[in-house]
Parts: structure tokens; sequence; C-alpha cells
């Protein structure tokens, strides 16, 4: 789905990510893990295709597709949905605007209402795009947003932080659903045939590693001063950095 | 190319008159229009007005101090609603600069005791030279209700001179909405709105583009006289190479009055300039007024949060401008939200 290659990203002049590589594979949920001001949010800016984020050496492709020089808006037709860390407040664009824009950039009609709901935003649609939401609200519109994009890619910045703990499960269950994970068996499937089918993949990135609790996760890689130092078991990752730290993981360098 | 040419659906005219109380229509010195569609209101020509009604003439020059030095006017609209009417649809009026040079227009609105009016006032030029001097002098009068949409719509090489003057008495409300897409070569305007009455209330709102080549000088003056009036007066312009000068002026003569002053400009080119003027005038112990200012460009930010949305540079930029000028709120008719769709547009890649 999504590959990383050699990636060498440079922020106002500074390289920030020194040849990173990683892949999303079809259907499977990365973790991206590390400390503050290790690149993380770079790489998935990158990603994206902001500007401010010079790629200066390595390439990224989407399905098969070179998109290192492609224009945001483009990637976003072609299935990736970035939920911001920090959304920025848009003064006279409607929650339920930037609802449709979304929906419309992936050729698909929603009823923004109907899509609100499942996110306790229904009375957030008719107020300008994040002015004077809280954390959690902020987060609730952005994986709102995701639902109207339906992306194939989901890159989650930090889709818990600032999030009281009731609603990382309403989050969680969203972001389910977005990726088609909702596990019910399936008659005449098992559980493994199941998610065999799963089409959709996420990376995200996570600090704390609550989201892992709702959100089942495939694979984990590390990130530590623009370098991947390390990847395994998610799970096994988080309970190594809880322990020890990010030293630990450096050692695996 | 004549009158017929011109899109006054764009200023807000609707000919057939399904949905207004009246209209008033006035092409250089000429009334085309004059018809009334409502009980209660009554819509003459102000020079017919001021000849059949002795009461009329205490009207004229009432707000505004009189200056001969403008010369004699050639007509303009008399409008009055009856005390506590309230038509339901708006009276709208139009003033056209068609083969004259300059057009002189005195009008005079009055909303008696306890009525409402609406009215949504286009004026607009054919290509072409000229000067529209217009002296508005508008009268709401106790627990009276007046809200009045202007749209502009110039010819590039127009000049615009208006002059107006508001009177509101006790309980009153004066809303003025003002739309300026296609500035004139140079306009210049600064309402003054006199609050005489006790909690009388006035709000303004305008919403501003100026393009290369114009320069606009406008503001909104508001005298707080009385205990318990308001007043918020909002500018919210828009500069791509064009000169624009947001004034705003509120004066506070009473304890207890309250006021707030908004100018924001977004300035999407080097050629253009906001200037952006907010006075705020206390006279009296106890008010409260506030102001807030602030020239700025579009956010790199924010436009890469609507790409991500799917949307592409010029759309995205087109509608954060659109947001910013909060052109959903004030009830500008849709295809002069079309056209300025456009202007960004065509602004947008002229940058």
């Amino acid at each position: 789905m999504l590959k990383v290659e050699s990636l060498r990203v440079e922020v106002a002049g500074r390289e920030i990510l020194h040849g990173v590589s990683l892949e999303v594979p079809k259907g499977k949920v990365v973790t991206l893990m590390g400390p503050n001001g290790s690149g993380k949010s770079t790489l998935i800016m990158t990603i994206m295709g902001f500007s401010g984020y010079r790629v200066t050496a390595g390439r990224i492709y989407f399905k098969g597709k070179d998109i290192t020089e492609m224009p945001v808006h483009e990637r976003v037709k072609l299935g990736i949905g970035l939920a911001f860390q920090r959304p920025p407040v848009i003064k006279g664009v409607k929650t339920k605007q930037i609802v449709e824009i979304a929906a419309s950039a992936r050729g698909r009609e929603v009823d923004p209402y109907e899509l609100a709901k499942e996110v306790n935003m229904e009375n957030f649609l008719e107020r300008d795009v994040n002015d004077g939401f809280s954390g959690g609200e902020m987060k609730r519109s952005e994986i709102l947003q995701l639902m109207a994009m339906d992306p194939d890619l989901l890159l989650l910045d930090e889709p818990e932080s600032g999030v009281d703990l009731e609603s990382i499960g309403l989050l969680g269950e969203a972001i389910n659903k977005i990726l088609g994970r909702e596990v019910e068996p399936v008659e005449g499937k098992s559980l493994k045939e199941v998610k065999k089918e799963y089409a959709k993949s996420a990376l995200i990135i996570t600090h704390t590693g609550h989201i892992l609790n709702y959100v089942n996760a495939d694979l984990g890689y590390v990130l530590i001063n623009g370098r991947i130092v390390c990847s395994g078991n998610p799970r096994e990752i988080l309970r190594t950095v809880e322990k020890y730290g990010y030293k630990e993981c450096e050692k695996c360098l | 190319m004549s009158v017929k040419d011109v899109n006054l659906e764009k200023v807000g005219f609707d000919a057939a008159e399904k949905e207004r109380a009246g209209t008033y229509m006035q092409v250089d010195s000429q009334v085309l229009k004059c018809t009334v569609k409502q009980e209660g209101v009554e819509i003459y020509p102000v020079v017919e007005a001021l000849d059949r009604f002795d009461w009329a003439k205490k009207y004229l020059w009432g707000v505004l101090p009189e200056d001969s030095s403008l010369g004699n006017f050639s007509n303009g609209y008399f409008i009055r609603v009856l005390p506590g009417a309230s038509p339901v649809f708006p009276v709208q009026t139009c003033l056209l600069i068609d083969q004259d040079d300059v057009q002189h227009v005195h009008n005079i609105i009055i909303v008696e005791e306890g009525a409402e009016l609406n009215v949504i006032t286009g004026c607009s030029s054919l290509p072409g030279k000229g000067k529209h001097i217009g002296v508005s002098e508008f009268y709401v009068k106790k627990n009276a209700r007046l809200h009045f949409t202007m749209i502009h719509m110039w010819g590039r090489e127009v000049e615009v001179l208006p002059r107006t003057g508001v009177v509101v008495e006790e309980g009153g409300i004066f809303i003025n909405d003002y739309v300026c897409l296609h500035p004139a070569a140079r306009i210049k305007a600064y309402p003054t709105i006199y609050l005489n009455g006790e909690g009388a209330t006035a709000r303004a709102q305008s919403v501003l583009v100026s393009t290369e080549g114009t320069d606009m000088d406008l503001g909104t003056r508001v005298y707080l006289r009385s205990e318990g009036t308001k007043a918020e007066v909002v500018s919210r312009a828009v500069s791509f190479g064009g000169r624009l000068i947001a004034r705003g002026h509120l004066i506070g003569e009473k304890p207890g009055v309250k006021a707030h002053l908004e100018c924001k400009g977004l300035l999407l080119s080097d050629k253009g300039v906001i200037h952006a003027i907010p006075e705020l005038e206390g006279r009296a112990k106890d008010l409260e007024m506030s102001h807030e200012a602030a020239v700025g460009k579009i956010a790199k930010e924010e436009i890469e949060y609507l790409m991500a949305r799917g949307l592409d540079e010029d759309e995205a930029t087109a509608t954060i401008v659109r947001g910013f000028l909060n052109v959903d709120i004030i009830g500008i008719p849709e295809s002069l939200k079309r056209e300025l769709d456009e202007i960004i547009k065509m602004s947008d890649s002229a940058m």
C-alpha cells in the first residue's frame, strides 16, 4: 500500500529524516512511536506532501505509484487521508462544508448529519471548522472528515492526544469502521478469512499507545533522531518503551 | 451597450418584483420605475415627495448638515413605511449611471414608529467614466427597524462619493450590510449613525474587495448618544492589489453604552495596501468599547489543510477568502457569490 524508501527530508534547511524506510502493507495497521522531535510528524507530513517538507533523497510509493512529487490534493484523491494532530481554525467555513468537500474529493456523497452522529459531532456541523473546539472535539472532527473521505490509507497523527478515555473508545470504533475492521463473525467465514479481506491500511503515530487498546496494530516502528531504529510487534515495543524508555530501543540500532 | 445589458440580478434587483414590496429605479437623472406592491409602504421620487408633502421637507438635510457645494440633486428615492407596518418583502432600489458624467441623488428613508423595512439597493454603471454623488438620510423611529443592504458594482472608472446619515430613536434597530465587489476607480464613504434614543442599536457589516487600480476609503461612524445604546461595526476587506482604507469610529457619549469595532483585512498582493484605522472615543464613565483590527495573509497551513481534504490550491484559497468575507452570513444574491468566486479565481491567476 505505502512504501517509503531511504527518505531524507529537510525542514527549514535542516535535515530531519536521515534516510527512513518503512512499509505499510495492504490491510495492515502500523504504529510509529518515538520521542518528541524524532521526526514522526515530519514523516507523515511528507507522505501527505505538504510544502516546507523538502525531500532531498528517497522516494514515496503509494499503490505502486511514485507520489514523491505529487500535489497534496491528488494524493487525497488517490486515497490517502490524514487526521491532523493540531488542525487549524478556518473561519467562515462550516464543519458541514468541509465534510462535504472531503467526501466529494473521493467522488462520494455523504449525509454529514448521519456521519456526525457516529462521532457525536452533529451539533458542530454548523460551526466554523475547529473554531473553539476542545482537543477531543478537534480529533472527532478529524475522524469525521476521514469517514467522509473513506481513504485507503489513514495517517493518524496522535489521534488520542487531548482526548478523554471515554472518547478514545469512540474514536477507536470510528477508526475501525473506516478500516473495515469491525470484527464481527461473518457467516461462512472464519475470523482469519475475514481478516485476510482487510483492504485498508493505517499508519498511526502514538505517544501513549492508548489507541492500541481499541485498534489492533499489526506492526510497529520506532523512530529516533530521524532514523528507524526498530520494528516489530507494536505491543512489545510499547511495553519496552513504557518500562525502559526509548534508550532501550536505541540499543537495537 | 444599454441599461438592459447590465446584470442587475447581481446587485439584488428582481425585475419581476415577485418578492419585493416595491421598486425605485433611476438611470442617470431619469426615474424609470417607481412602484409599490405592499400596503403600508410609500415610495416616491424624492423631488415629487418634497413637492407634494410639506412635512417631507423637514427630512431633507435633517440628519446631515446641508452642503450647497454639492449643487442640486436630480432626484433620488423617498421611502416611508407607515407606523406599525412591516412589509414581508424588501423594497428594492437601483441607481444606474448610463450616459451622464455625474449622477447626483438625494435619498430619504423614514421608518415610522414600530414599523419594519428591508431595503436592497444596488448601484451600478455601464462601463465608462462617471461620478456618483449620493446623499442618503435615514430615519428609524421609536421601536422601528431598518435593514439596509447595499450592493455596489461600479465600472472601473467611476468615482463614488456618497454621504449617509442615519438617526435611530428609542428602541430602534438599524442594520447596514454593505457589499462592494466591483470597486470603482475611487470610492469614499463614511456613513454616520446617530443612536439618539435609549436602547437604540446599530449593526454594520461590510464586505469589501479591492482589485488593482482601485482606491477605497470606507468606514462607519456611530455616535452612541443615549443610555443602553449598542453598536457593532464589522468590516472584512480583501485586497488583490488595490488600495483600501478601512475605517471605523465609535463615540460613546453616555454611561453604560456598549460598542465593538472589527476591521479585518486580507492582503493578497504586494501591490495592494490595506490600512485599518479603528477609533474608539469614550466620553462617559462605565462604558464598554472595544476594537479588533488585523491585516494579514492567508495562512499556508489553512490552504494545505483544505488541500488535504481534496481541494486544489486555487479552490482552497477561494474557500478561505469566501469564508473570511462572511458572504454566507450577509444575504447577498447567489449570482453575486458566483461573481465573487470568479473575481478570486481571476485575481489568483494574476498573482
